[in-house]
């Protein structure tokens, strides 16, 4: 049991007055999904600093030897409140926590022992989990805002989708970077006024959106398509992996990185995986799947407007994902990334993303076997896979991390090479 | 037209010239000592004057450091693993593999059948630079290296994969005399070992191999070590160093350059400066001054004195040796700092002969030695006694500055800092084998560099924009290095640089302070490092406080040793006569014990009066001392009662278990269940290095932990005895003991049968059981487990199942039930007798000798009791702990340090195991160490890996030991 006597609860009289932060991770996403909290009356600010000083908190507050996300999401959140433009007795931190058997669940504890120790302790640290580890009077998780939660995920997935495909090959360089922006505030501005989230809403914006990035004009060359998977920080986040997503496009190479909405239903599948694998309650289990069946509603909308349309690739449902990690590996594998990474990587090749970057932090103890445990075996079942293992830490560096994310680019051209006729790729 | 092939390199830069028939015309090759532009400049003038009136070029840049470089002079860059494929594809089309080292990297190049390209990870050695830093170490060349290895006898089991932790094995070899004939050749073993395992990952190696790159080109004898490990002749081609600028040179477009032109544009070159740095050290010549008035250095030496009575201190270190005499008023008369050079027996001979020519009517009343080769010198000089050098240390501080509260040592290898609470040292840190290493590290650079140490420190002192290397482990800031190289620093940066990284190692990896208030108000620095007016500057810097360096602070040990010897005089001192000393000598010879399992190399130095010293044991046994006290080790309790559930036949076929990880605990459990069922089952053996190493070649991860590790080797085994198939099934959940939140398995124990299911090829011929089970739910269980078994084996009726079951839980509670009684029995007698207690925190495996290295027996040694972490953790009632307490093993850890923290016993102490790599451990050290030290209670972590170093393990139970009695003392003495 966890010692709470000392924990600060964000009370429902703080959620007047206080000024919640939160770290970023996917930007897309982040953005919107802040809307969301603004929308139920939060006063709510994503943090966008990643300058040296994240590092630097993060190094000198948390273990060294902890996860590199743990790092800098506490390095960002102290780096912050130190900046001297919140106000430290009328701010909280908020934190996602999986409540899953990676140090992962930790960081929250993590996070209030650095608070403590930099003389913050009365900084109310808010636990966003699904799994009721922890409560907070002036926070609740509930279905309606769980519900539009997950519809801010899937416009996020819908944006980013869409950006990654169009971008390489515009014409007018920025064009879809100017889309995207003009989504986000617009989808913004909706959710800060409650809408957006109605079921026909969503399915007209949807297709609204997929038609906007197909009206952007392109010219189709051949390029190295790169997918990008991994432990979940520093997949997403560019502080994370060092502008991963900014290198490959330096390199032109057109990039996909699969949905976070992937990500939320494992976990949700996951606990009625362990029922059927080890027994529990079927009502509990019957719940789940509603739940499941309820939510994953999102994920069509996303798959048919892009489908519907029928210019860009759309991505796998999270059941078919499922079924597409059991070869690899067991259902029953789901701490951090669990059976879903393998199955992104394997949804990745499937979909001419053969050339697949699997970032992770330094020592990432799930990647040891979903990540560079399982290259060997999906190189058995899909021959053409290119896959390279990157790790993140504060000391690994850069120069070193490209080095080898161009030894696959240059096996990834020749390929290319060879595949179009006119060989400009070598 | 001509192409050229650049490679920037790590350390060296090479280029080649070839026609138009792809004809290598012209080659060079040198070191660039970090002037990457100046050099290339330069060697393209020498292209350019060896082919007269040439112009239009084609040129492109290649290499490891070259990357940015080649960017900004918007050059052409080709990836050099890329350049060697297509350089060995074009020269040598009959080739399958291309084994290239060079002088950071080592590439594994398949060739034929699937392309795969493997380079080694962020945190590997085993490569050129390894080789340089190793023969550094031994003060050699690597090519003298490279002859001595020839003459081998033996080879020594080394970790390779970073410098840090083959120097901790290498280190204690030369204190006990091994040869460097052996230790050469020990050294290319493991750099093989290192880049088979690390890089084949489980392909064969196999058909035409080339070698290439400048170690495997210019080491006939590393390229022997190859051949014997993969049993197959490779060939090194000519050109072997100048595959990748090849490459580079193949892979021009068609575009070309105008040379002398480019050679301006290169010459012309100033770098972005775009590193990242911290503030200089000094801003103006006045601080520098300011610094130098405060810390004062050089010894001054004072007289005998009348009576003669003198006292020596002698401190064995990795790098150095230092020695002082005392005389009566505790003044130094004479000292000593001179270099290891790998033996410390002729330099302190040396050492003492100088003593009696210079004073040849002293009469030494006592002596002490310290350090890592405390053992050799004590038997070798018959020193009157050996002590821990943190004792050693803090002894000398005291002298200093009386009211010392915190001491830091940063030495050759070692890190040590302790904390002075009333008088006695109440908390030790040293460095772990990842991150030691340190002073010996700014040595290793500057020799790289071309520098002596001091002057390489000293470059730093007026450095405009030292260089943030961060702090990380020495193999890191390697590539940090390598990175700020390409952005342009300058040696001066780079110096001042690796001095705050060297501060900031020892601060926030080994220490870990939060703040500089934390650490102490009377703070005393020390050892050799410290000496560098650099690292001192940015120590002040880094934690914002004034600090004393004592003017003799490379001599701390030693003289603190003399102190000590001082105090505790003999009534007559037996050190060896200035008579015998002119007939001394020395022989040394290498043994295996046989005396166990574990087979340690023995090093048996004789000395010419037929006394004998044995080093490299790690228990006692082949002293054959006469301890008569009985060990009471629950280590050895609990092996014996895993020892008891024999293998054996049955009628349905043999069941196969990997005795590792989890296994270690749930064998009972699996024992029972199937022999209720009728199967055989058949355990693999206790672990060995060569067991680790039958299956070294199918890990995927090089940084998952040890223990996991093993497992395929483990596997391997079975595979080869032939069982009918083998049960190893993943478990998300263990047992809920009732202590924490929840009761996880940590990712690796739950998930690790899926790495060997997947990288393990030879199990595709067995039967291999890797089921999601759940013991955490008994009633499910049954069902769960039978309908596995009928897929496997046909029909079992479930009734049998749940029987076997029933019979299963009952025999797993019962075995942990006897381990509890005997820990507790354990418990009761040490009270009883009044003997110190170690509770040995750890997981269930860490009970695996080789995991462990035998540190059980070493505690026992010490004359403790050692009981284990599950052994009390029943005793404890669920508490509240500041971190998410999630896993059932770490669960057991948070209750015995608990129960300890409540004994209010003093002697009852908490050890706890960690093995490297383990993440979760990052939690909960933390928390363990928060729980005892809540109630005053010292905390003690011992990392382990493949090292098999002992001797960093000996100073930290020694110093616990130490600072146990001394807390013991003080209470007495306050009542």
């Amino acid at each position: 049991m966890i010692d709470n006597k000392d924990r600060i609860e964000f009370t429902r009289e703080m959620k007047r007055s206080y000024k919640i932060l939160f770290p970023n991770m996917a930007d897309i996403h982040f953005r919107i999904l802040h809307k969301v909290f603004i929308n139920y009356g939060y006063d709510i600010e994503m943090l966008t600093n990643t300058d040296q000083r994240v590092i630097d908190e993060g190094l000198k507050y948390v273990h060294n030897d902890t996860c590199y996300p743990a790092l800098l999401t506490i390095g960002q959140l102290l780096s912050a409140l130190k900046s001297g433009k919140y106000d430290v007795n009328r701010t909280a931190v908020m934190m996602t926590q999986t409540g899953g058997g990676c140090r992962a669940s930790n960081y929250i504890h993590l996070l209030r022992k650095a608070l403590k120790n930099s003389g913050m302790g009365q900084v109310p640290v808010i636990s966003v989990n699904v799994a009721g580890l922890e409560k907070n009077s002036g926070f609740k998780i509930t279905l309606p805002l769980l519900r539009r939660a997950i519809a801010a995920l899937a416009y996020g997935d819908l944006l980013m989708l869409l950006n990654n495909q169009v971008k390489p090959y515009e014409l007018r360089k920025g064009e879809s970077d100017e889309n995207t922006a003009r989504w986000i505030d617009f989808v913004s501005d909706k959710f800060a006024q409650g809408r957006a989230y109605s079921q026909r809403e969503i399915k007209s914006y949807f297709k609204s959106i997929v038609e906007s990035y197909a009206a952007i004009e392109v010219k189709r060359t051949p390029k190295v398509k790169v997918g990008i998977v991994g432990e979940i920080y520093v997949k997403y986040a560019a502080l994370g992996n060092n502008n991963l997503e900014e290198f490959l496009a330096s390199e032109d190479c057109e990039v996909m990185v699969p949905g976070l909405l992937g990500f939320v239903f494992y976990c949700l599948i996951n606990n009625i995986n362990d029922i059927e694998l080890y027994g529990g309650s079927r009502i509990k289990r019957a719940v789940l799947r509603l739940l499941l069946k309820y939510l994953t509603r999102f994920e069509t909308y996303l798959i048919e407007a892009v489908e519907a349309e029928g210019s860009f690739i759309a991505p796998s449902r999270v059941t078919e994902l499922m079924k597409l990690a059991e070869p690899v590996i067991g259902i029953g594998c789901k701490m951090g990334e669990g059976w879903l990474l393998p199955a992104e990587i394997i949804e990745l090749i499937d979909h001419g993303f053969e050339n697949v970057i699997c970032a992770q932090p330094f020592g990432c103890l799930p990647n040891h076997i979903v990540g560079k445990g399982m290259i060997r075996k999906i190189r058995s079942l899909r021959p053409n896979a290119n896959i390279v293992p990157i790790d993140y830490d504060p000391g690994a560096t850069k120069v070193n991390q490209e080095n080898r994310i161009k030894l696959m680019l240059s096996v990834a051209r020749e390929k290319l090479s060879k595949e179009t006729i006119s060989g400009a790729f070598c | 037209m001509l192409r050229i092939g650049l490679d920037v390199g790590s350390t060296t830069l090479k280029c080649v010239v070839i026609n138009e028939n792809d004809e290598v015309i012209y080659k060079k090759y040198e070191r660039h000592f970090s002037q990457i532009a100046e050099k290339s400049a330069n060697m393209l003038s020498e292209i350019s004057a060896a082919f007269p009136g040439v112009g239009e070029v084609g040129l492109s840049i290649s290499g490891s450091a070259g990357m940015g470089f080649a960017e900004e002079m918007d050059i052409p860059f080709v990836q050099e693993v890329y350049a060697t494929r297509v350089a060995a594809k074009r020269l040598l089309p009959e080739t399958d593999v291309v084994i290239e080292l060079g002088g950071e990297d080592a590439k594994i190049l398949f060739l034929t059948g699937a392309l795969e390209v493997r380079m080694n990870g962020t945190c590997a050695g085993g490569t050129g630079a390894f080789i340089d830093q190793m023969a550094t170490l031994l003060d050699i060349t690597p090519e003298e290296m490279n002859e001595l290895s020839k003459q081998h006898t033996k080879i020594y089991s080394i970790a390779s994969r970073c410098g840090v932790f083959a120097k901790s094995d290498i280190q204690p070899l030369l204190n006990q005399g091994a040869q460097k004939t052996d230790i050469s050749a020990s050294i290319f073993a493991a750099v093989v070992s290192q880049t088979i395992a690390g890089l084949a990952q489980g392909r064969e190696i196999q058909g035409n191999v080339v070698y290439l790159g400048g170690p495997l080109t210019f080491l006939s004898q590393l390229r022997e070590f190859f051949d014997n490990a993969l049993q197959h002749k490779g060939t090194c081609p000519e050109n072997s160093l100048y595959y990748v600028s090849i490459g580079a040179a193949l892979l021009n477009d068609g575009s070309a350059v105008n040379l002398p032109e480019t050679i301006e544009r290169i010459k012309n070159y100033t770098s972005s400066g775009g590193f990242r740095s911290c503030r200089p050290l000094f801003e103006n010549e006045d601080e520098y001054k300011a610094f130098k008035e405060r810390h004062k250095t050089g010894v001054s030496y004072s007289e005998l004195g009348e009576n003669k009575r003198a006292y020596i201190g002698i401190d064995a270190g990795s790098t150095t040796v230092k020695c002082v005499v005392i005389n009566e008023n505790e003044e130094i008369v004479f000292s000593k700092y001179l270099q290891n050079s790998g033996n410390p027996v002729p330099i302190v001979h040396g050492f003492l002969r100088e003593i009696y020519e210079k004073f040849p009517d002293i009469n030494i009343v006592s002596s002490a030695c310290t350090g890592y080769g405390e053992e050799i010198i004590k038997n070798a000089f018959h020193i009157d006694m050996g002590i821990v050098e943190t004792i050693a240390h803090f002894s000398a501080a005291k002298k200093y500055n009386p009211s010392v509260d915190f001491i830091i040592d940063i030495g050759g290898q070692d890190i040590k800092c302790f904390k002075i609470r009333m008088g006695a040292i109440d908390n030790i840190f040293l460095n772990e084998a990842c991150s030691s290493g340190c002073g010996s590290f700014l040595q290793t650079f500057a020799g790289a560099l071309g520098y002596s140490i001091e002057e390489f420190a000293d470059l730093g002192i007026f450095a405009d924009r030292p260089v943030d290397l961060g702090s990380r482990c020495t193999v890191f800031m390697n590539s940090s290095v390598k990175q700020a190289q390409k952005e342009g620093a300058s040696i001066e940066n780079i110096s001042a640089g690796l001095s705050i990284s060297v501060v900031k190692n020892a601060l926030y990896k080994v220490i870990r302070v939060a703040n500089a208030e934390s650490l102490g108000k009377n703070i005393v620095v020390q050892g050799g490092t410290f000496l560098n007016d650099a690292v001192l500057r940015a120590f002040e810097q880094e934690i914002g406080t004034a600090v004393t360096r004592p003017p003799i602070a490379g001599l701390m040990g030693a003289y603190g040793a003399a102190l000590y010897a001082k105090q505790n005089a003999p009534s007559k001192s037996g050190i060896i006569s200035a008579e015998r000393l002119r007939s001394f000598k020395h022989h040394v010879e290498a043994i295996t014990c046989n005396g166990c399992q574990n087979r340690c190399r023995l090093t048996v130095n004789t000395f010419d009066d037929g006394s004998k010293f044995i080093g490299g044991n790690r228990c006692e046994k082949p002293l054959a001392l006469k301890n008569s006290a009985k060990k009471y080790n629950l280590f050895d309790y609990k092996k014996e009662l895993l020892a008891s559930y024999t293998s054996f036949k049955d009628k349905r076929g043999t069941i196969g278990i990997p005795m590792g990880l989890n296994m270690f605990e749930l064998y009972p459990f699996w024992h029972t269940f199937f022999k209720e069922l009728g199967f055989g089952v058949l355990r693999s053996p206790e672990s060995t290095r060569r067991l680790y190493l039958k299956g070294q070649h199918t890990i995927p991860s090089d940084t998952v932990c040890y223990p996991a590790k093993l497992m395929h080797g483990h596997v391997e085994h079975l595979l080869e005895e032939g069982v009918d198939a083998i049960f190893y099934p993943c478990l998300s959940y263990n047992l809920d003991e009732g202590l924490g939140d929840n009761h996880f398995n940590c990712p690796v124990v739950a998930y690790y049968p899926e790495v060997i299911g997947a990288n393990v090829t030879a199990l595709k011929n067995t039967k291999y059981i890797y089921d999601y089970l759940g013991l955490h739910r008994k009633r499910d269980f049954p069902k769960k487990i039978h309908a596995v078994l009928e897929r496997e084996f046909g029909k079992i009726p479930l009734s049998e199942v749940k029987r076997a079951t029933r019979a299963a839980f009952e025999e797993y509670y019962r075995f942990m039930a006897r381990l509890r009684a005997k820990g507790k029995e354990y418990l009761k007698i040490a009270q009883e007798e009044g003997l110190p207690v170690i509770v040995l925190c750890g997981r269930p495996y860490h009970l695996d000798p080789e995991i462990n290295h035998g540190i059980d027996k070493l505690i026992c040694d010490c004359g403790a009791v050692l009981i284990t972490e599950d052994s009390v953790s029943d005793l404890v009632e669920p508490f509240p702990t500041t971190v998410l307490n999630q896993w059932t093993y770490h669960s057991r850890l948070y209750a015995a340090a608990k129960f300890i923290a409540d004994s209010g016993d003093p002697d009852i102490n908490l050890v706890q195991l960690v093995s490297f790599g383990c993440g979760v451990d990052a939690i909960t050290t933390d928390e363990v160490r928060h729980i005892l030290e809540s109630k005053n209670r010292i905390y003690t972590q011992i990392k382990i890996d493949e090292i098999t170093n002992l001797g960093a393990v000996k100073i930290r139970l020694r110093s616990l030991f130490a600072a146990v009695e001394q807390q013991k003392r003080d209470r007495v003495d306050r009542q």
